[in-house]
């Protein structure tokens, strides 16, 4: 017997959760004396409110959709993979190697070679922690995390011994070639005659991140490999029962967990920066998990958290740019978000539940 | 058998108030109704059997007393005054004491830790110990409760541990036993030795309630007998006054057949050849030590045994999946070809495309992924069937059509292949995993527990289809514990006791006694007393190795 319909768990639960961070954050803002109508219309204004807005908005999105994707997929073989950070953080490397010292006369070719070896790298950066997991029974978040740590330590050594070009004192890869530099969004629209979000970041790597979801949702619900990663996540002695190698699926499902982290550099990396920089990934492996818990691990819902938590981003930069909300205060509005949408999810849910049986009941009764 | 006592005869006192009344109790999980206006009276001092198929609501309406769950209607009274009844400290203070059907012990605790565990009298542990340790003199010398105080639960067998959840009631002064399926874990003998501390415990005054499916208990041992179908109470009636067959009836509102009808086998060509398997777990406990045996085409060897004396490992390696870190050795030739037994080609997906069928004794933990739809779970095991893909797809369209055939042939209800695994009652889930390995017409089908926790109905119709299988000339392993199954279903015997097949037996050469000390690990079984119990002498023998794991 479901507890309630589907759109009450999937779309009401989430908003609910929003709705209350949202009010827990006006009272915030209240108490250090600025008006939350006013930091609320600058986010809006800012974020959503012009072609220029989106263009961040979608940016970001772009990133927290791969970085989403890549947790719910590991989700689905009931793996928890805090290490979208680290692997994404190596995807840039991969992206980086790969447009530096391959000969790519053009972006449309440039894109795919990228997309390969951000994949690879990510992948690879998973593999270590799954095949820990699998065969040695390490703990995933416990590996993954640690892996995050050597992640950035190594991109740091990297960066400022090997890639960072002679004369530099930046501690980044030296410019990719101009001929490997994604096409914008407003580029492509221009090009059909459509204005829209001049000198901003979105590229075309955010069509990218609307296949992978689709490709995504095609793989867990449609494909064989997709059955087993979700009978794997489900019981892992039934996985046994059914022929399915725990190990196997195991380490495929991280690895296409890494490869997904990974695929953010082709965002991050080669669409905005053009370089490999220091802390290219921006915490957005992290927020990755915050995105998969509220769209429940589903694509589409992915695609709709990371979208919110675009408007979070380019709303939060905007708040500090013209308002005298602290930053501080965006990185706390953002947690409450993340807080209430995925860590106290079932705050909201179980109350929710019961509202929908006690409907329920009356409506049998009569 | 049954007491010839005063008051305890099944006929007590109409005046005095009942040990526990219910009046009009329901309760309803959203649309499903589990209790329906439940009357239930059980006089002081007699055991109470209360009888129903799985869904009917007994557990319901046990935690209701117990205080897990809240009724929306009715009033409960203890001792003829009226109590609520919010948690479960309430229902102790009340004097009701519930041994579950899964223990609720700490395994690495004492005997005596676990029995003032939440019944502490302060701050410091050693004055409630010893305490305890008195109490429990006196109540191992009254009612034939003995138990090593000082032994940790994982050293007991399951009988002892049961007597500890009994002490456990009875220390806090419990004057209401309800005991939930007591005996599904026990020997004939563990479950006669329960059924005499029963009878102790109802001489001494306490009331007994107890929950069963096995309709020999409820004519065994009980005063008065109250059959649950459907949410409701339809009966209430004395036992010395009604038959099994009755009580069936009632159960599931129509005749049913309580024996297979099937004719004599006819076994040809063997198509299972086991020939001294062994295994040791990764704890280097032995956990089969030699195991021969064979099946023919056309026959149903079953396993005797109480559980957890080797049958799970045998299953397991002979489905191709034998737990990690395990050694096995022997040999094991299935229509003539030697199987492997370790390492690559010894998996599950490999031994059902060389024939094997499994329905495995935990349905819910590996027969099905409970939250998968019912269409998914009839491909779970088969995903790579040719007949379910569709270039780099699963055909869905495919396997939903097949599910609802299956679920069509093998009257699944709610015949929504849409629905989740959980969603069913227990025996509609084993339909869906018998008629998912079935129909695939294995040579050889391995079936664990085929009927744990399913309603008579489906026990009925899963055993039809499993003779029809044996008819159409397959070989089929049966490893159950109820030892009635075993009897009406299988051609052959072999019983199993600490990883050894004790003896092959044809059940119509063999008693229930016979098998029942074989269980036990007894082999001289030439002096077998009337009944299935253990003369005073071999008491020892039901110290069974199931604790050791």
């Amino acid at each position: 017997m479901e507890k309630m319909p589907k759109w009450a768990d999937v779309i009401l639960t989430p908003l609910i959760s929003l709705v209350l961070a949202m009010a827990i954050s006006a009272l915030v803002i209240l108490a250090i004396g600025e008006s939350p109508l006013e930091a609320l219309s600058v986010m809006v204004e800012g974020a959503l409110g012009s072609s220029y807005g989106w263009g961040f908005t979608l940016y970001y999105a772009t990133n927290f959709i791969f970085t989403g994707l890549a947790v719910a997929v590991a989700y689905h073989a009931s793996l928890f993979n805090i290490g979208g950070e680290g692997q994404a953080a190596m995807g840039g490397l991969g992206v980086a190697l790969a447009l530096l010292y391959l000969p790519l006369p053009h972006w449309g070719l440039a894109l795919p070679v990228a997309m390969l070896a951000a994949a690879l790298f990510g992948a690879a950066w998973a593999f270590i922690p799954a095949i820990l997991q699998a065969k040695r029974g390490s703990h995933i978040v416990i590996t993954t995390i640690m892996f995050n740590f050597i992640a950035a330590a190594a991109l740091n050594y990297i960066l400022v011994s090997l890639l960072r070009p002679v004369g530099s004192m930046d501690p980044a890869s030296a410019r990719f070639p101009a001929e490997t530099n994604l096409p914008s969004l407003s580029e492509i629209l221009a090009s059909v005659g459509i204005l829209w979000g001049r000198n901003t970041p979105a590229n075309v790597t955010f069509l990218v991140a609307v296949l992978a979801c689709i490709l995504v949702w095609l793989l867990i619900w449609r494909t064989r490999l997709g059955f087993e990663i979700r009978a794997l996540g489900r019981s892992e002695r039934g996985a046994i029962y059914a022929g399915i190698s725990p190990v196997r699926i195991t380490v495929i499902a991280m690895l296409i967990s890494g490869g997904l982290a990974g695929m953010m550099a082709i965002n991050n990396v080669m669409g905005e920066a053009g370089r490999l920089v220091l802390n290219a990934v921006e915490g957005a492996g992290f927020i990755g998990i915050a995105v998969a818990l509220m769209g429940r691990n589903h694509p589409f819902g992915i695609f709709l958290a990371a979208l919110l938590f675009g408007f979070l981003y380019q709303g939060g930069g905007e708040l500090a740019l013209w308002t005298s909300i602290p930053r501080e205060l965006i990185v706390v509005i953002q947690a409450l978000v993340i807080l209430f949408t995925g860590a106290l999810d079932n705050m909201v849910r179980m109350p929710l539940e019961r509202l929908f049986l006690a409907a329920r009941r009356s409506r049998g009764g009569a | 058998m049954r007491a010839t006592g005063q008051a305890t005869g099944g006929r007590p006192d109409a005046a005095a108030p009942a040990a526990i009344e219910l009046r009009g109790i329901s309760k309803a999980f959203g649309a499903v109704q589990a209790n329906r206006n439940i009357d239930l009276r059980v006089p002081r001092g007699t055991i109470h059997g209360i009888i129903g198929e799985n869904g009917a609501g007994k557990s319901t309406l046990m935690s209701i007393l117990y205080g897990f769950y809240k009724p929306d209607a009715g009033e409960i009274l203890v001792g003829g005054k009226p109590v609520t009844i919010p948690d479960s400290q309430a229902a102790i203070r009340a004097g009701i004491g519930m041994v579950f059907q899964h223990f609720k012990l700490v395994q690495n605790f004492t005997v005596l830790e676990n029995i003032i565990l939440g019944a502490e009298d302060g701050g410091l542990l050693r004055p409630s110990l010893s305490k305890a340790r008195g109490v429990l003199k006196k109540l191992a010398a009254e009612y034939q409760l003995n138990v090593d105080p000082d032994a940790t639960i994982d050293e007991l067998s399951v009988g002892h541990q049961q007597r500890v959840e009994i002490l456990k009631a009875l220390y806090r002064q419990a004057d209401i036993l309800i005991l939930d399926e007591p005996t599904g874990v026990l020997t004939p003998a563990e479950a006669d030795h329960l059924f005499r501390i029963l009878e102790g415990l109802r001489d001494e005054g306490k009331t007994i309630i107890l929950i069963t499916h096995k309709l020999r208990e409820i004519m065994e041992i009980t005063d008065n007998v109250s059959v649950m179908r459907r949410g409701e109470m339809v009966a209430s009636v004395q036992t010395s006054q009604t038959s099994p067959e009755e009580l069936a009836e009632l159960m599931v509102g129509r005749k049913v057949l309580l024996n297979v009808e099937k004719a004599p086998a006819r076994p040809q060509a063997p198509v299972l050849e086991v020939r001294d398997l062994t295994m040791v777990d990764d704890e280097g406990v032995e956990r089969l030590r030699g195991i021969s045996l064979n099946i023919r085409a056309g026959e149903i060897l079953g396993i005797a045994g109480v559980s957890g004396n080797g049958q799970t490992q045998l299953l397991e390696i002979l489905g191709g999946y034998p737990e990690k870190g395990a050694r096995v050795t022997g040999e094991v030739r299935m229509n003539g070809r030697p199987l492997p037994l370790t390492g690559r080609g010894c998996d599950s997906g490999q031994r059902r495309r060389e024939g094997v069928g499994h329905i495995p004794e935990d349905r819910q933990v590996e027969g099905l992924i409970m939250d998968f739809k019912a269409w998914e779970n009839v491909a779970f095991g088969w995903q790579d069937a040719p007949e379910f893909q569709r270039g780099l797809l699963m055909d869905n369209d495919a396997i939903r059509r097949d599910a609802q055939a299956k679920m069509e042939r093998f009257d699944v209800r709610p015949r929504d292949c849409h629905l989740a695994a959980r969603n069913f009652s227990g025996g509609n889930q084993q339909k869906i995993v018998v008629a998912r390995e079935i129909e695939r017409n294995p040579d050889l089908l391995l079936i664990g527990q085929p009927t744990r926790g399913v309603d008579i109905g489906a026990i009925e119709f899963i055993h039809k289809q499993i003779v029809a299988l044996r008819d159409a000339g397959k070989a089929i392993l049966l490893v159950s514990v109820e030892l009635d199954e075993i009897l009406s279903l299988a051609d052959r015997i072999a019983v199993m006791f600490d990883g050894r097949i004790m003896g092959e037996r044809l059940p119509s050469e063999t008693t229930t006694g016979e098998l029942g000390l074989l269980m036990a690990g007894v082999t001289d079984t030439t002096n077998i007393p009337e009944s299935a119990g253990i003369p005073p002498g071999q008491a020892h023998v039901e110290e069974l190795p199931e604790g050791s794991a």
